[in-house]
């Protein structure tokens, strides 16, 4: 199984290589939200920018940019290609090699969305590595969740509302754990305290990659 | 007799429950005062919430081993129950939280993953809506259901825990426990959660017997 997995995998980066189109594409929508959001707030003429408004905008940003990256994930795929997967791989091989394809692409969004919002609207972090494995494990959980719920919306009429609306309300806890965490790693606390955070971040990850793993085969089989 | 019994003893307890909880005595505290006495119309909300959205997850799971229109319906209307005690759960609450905590809605976590739970199960309908084909649309909403009550636990019972809650028994303040010396609270308190909860049944098994006869009605 797992050599299915890895072929997919393959699969997935040498597709978006040659579709290189949809990748900058994304990259470009989350230069752009951010670039949005700095003109918008017009903090040049203030001082800095509140660290809690700092944090809420980024998770947003990152949410909005994740829905949008892995939306396509399953919508995109033309329901000749879905049937050539269902007749030629487990659905176990493709939900994993889907997830993990899409956990990458939602890491270089993340250090992409990093890089230009901390260069354009500042920097507060005081723990950058705490930082970095909040946005680590978000990324992880955001993308396990939207894969399915990608699944989910290309059974119901590839629409990309419900695609939106079924996911929001699943992704409030992952989201709303990373920004205490990240609100943690702003203000320099130790990791001791951030502890509760990081551990129920990765039990979310958990629940969400072990309810894909069960539940795909029953969505895939149609 | 067999079938019915636990109607009559619903009917039974939630008399009890309205005549004790509004008449019976209750402890004098500052603040709380005769609001106290929503403990018995508030918190049963949320026990029937949690019982019959887990009864809808069984008949989910059940639904993707054997797939038939009786699990689907099943799942579906205890879902709707559900929804429903969740948002009476909300608006009695609001109701409360005006007179103690001095406004409808103060940022608490726990009123905020209640109504995000209620979104999750307002996005369940609608997926069903979306979805033409009764097949289709059984399997794929209850792969939607047991994901979103899977998410649901921890968003309601770990996470509030995290921060600090004004609701009793969360971040220093007392729980029920310390209030209720004399136990008579108690008394009255678990009888409304077994009236209550019985009650959401009742209603979820008349719905579920409605569309039954519907389906066979259509075909």
């Amino acid at each position: 199984m797992w050599s299915e997995v890895k072929y997919l995998f393959v699969k997935e980066l040498t597709l978006e290589w040659r579709q290189k189109y949809a990748f900058n594409g994304l990259l470009l929508f989350t230069v752009s939200t951010i670039f949005i959001t700095y003109l918008s707030l017009s903090v040049k003429n203030q001082a800095t920018l509140p660290d809690h408004l700092w944090n809420a905008l980024f998770w947003i940003i990152i949410l909005f940019s994740a829905i949008n990256a892995i939306a396509k994930s399953f919508l995109q795929e033309s329901a000749g290609r879905q049937l050539y997967y269902y007749i030629t791989v487990h659905p176990i091989s493709l939900i994993l090699a889907k997830m993990m394809y899409n956990s990458l692409l939602m890491l270089v969004l993340a250090v992409l969305a990093i890089v230009v919002y901390g260069t354009v609207l500042g920097y507060p972090i005081s723990n950058s590595l705490m930082f970095a494995a909040i946005v680590g494990l978000s990324a992880v959980g955001i993308s396990s969740v939207l894969t399915m719920m990608s699944a989910i919306a290309s059974k119901a009429g590839n629409n990309t509302v419900l695609m939106a609306i079924l996911s929001l309300p699943l992704l409030m806890p992952i989201l709303l754990l990373s920004i205490k965490g990240v609100k943690n790693a702003i203000d320099g606390l130790t990791w001791a305290d951030t502890s509760d955070e990081l551990i129920t971040l990765a039990a979310v990850d958990a629940i969400g990659i072990a309810l894909s793993y069960i539940l795909f085969p029953f969505l895939w089989k149609s | 007799m067999k079938k019915w019994w636990w109607k009559v003893l619903a009917v039974a307890l939630l008399l009890y429950v309205v005549i004790a909880g509004l008449l019976f005595d209750v402890p004098r505290l500052v603040i709380l005062n005769e609001t106290i006495r929503v403990l018995h119309f508030h918190v049963p909300m949320w026990f029937g919430m949690i019982l019959l959205l887990l009864a809808s997850v069984v008949y989910a799971i059940k639904n993707l081993a054997n797939p038939s229109a009786k699990n689907d319906i099943f799942s579906v209307e205890f879902a709707n129950l559900g929804t429903v005690f969740g948002i009476l759960g909300i608006v009695t609450g609001m109701i409360w939280a005006n007179f103690t905590w001095g406004e409808p809605w103060s940022n608490d976590p726990k009123q905020n993953a209640s109504a995000i739970g209620i979104l999750m199960y307002l996005a369940y309908f609608v997926l069903r809506g979306s979805i033409e084909d009764e097949n289709t649309k059984a399997r794929i909403s209850a792969v939607y259901n047991i994901f979103a009550f899977a998410i649901l636990i921890p968003l309601l019972f770990i996470l509030p825990r995290l921060t600090d809650s004004l609701h009793p028994g969360n971040g220093g303040n007392p729980g029920f426990n310390a209030y209720d010396l004399d136990s008579k609270l108690r008394k009255v308190f678990y009888t409304a959660v077994l009236g209550w909860t019985l009650l959401g049944f009742w209603i979820a098994t008349i719905r579920i017997r409605m569309r039954m006869v519907q389906n066979v009605l259509e075909k």
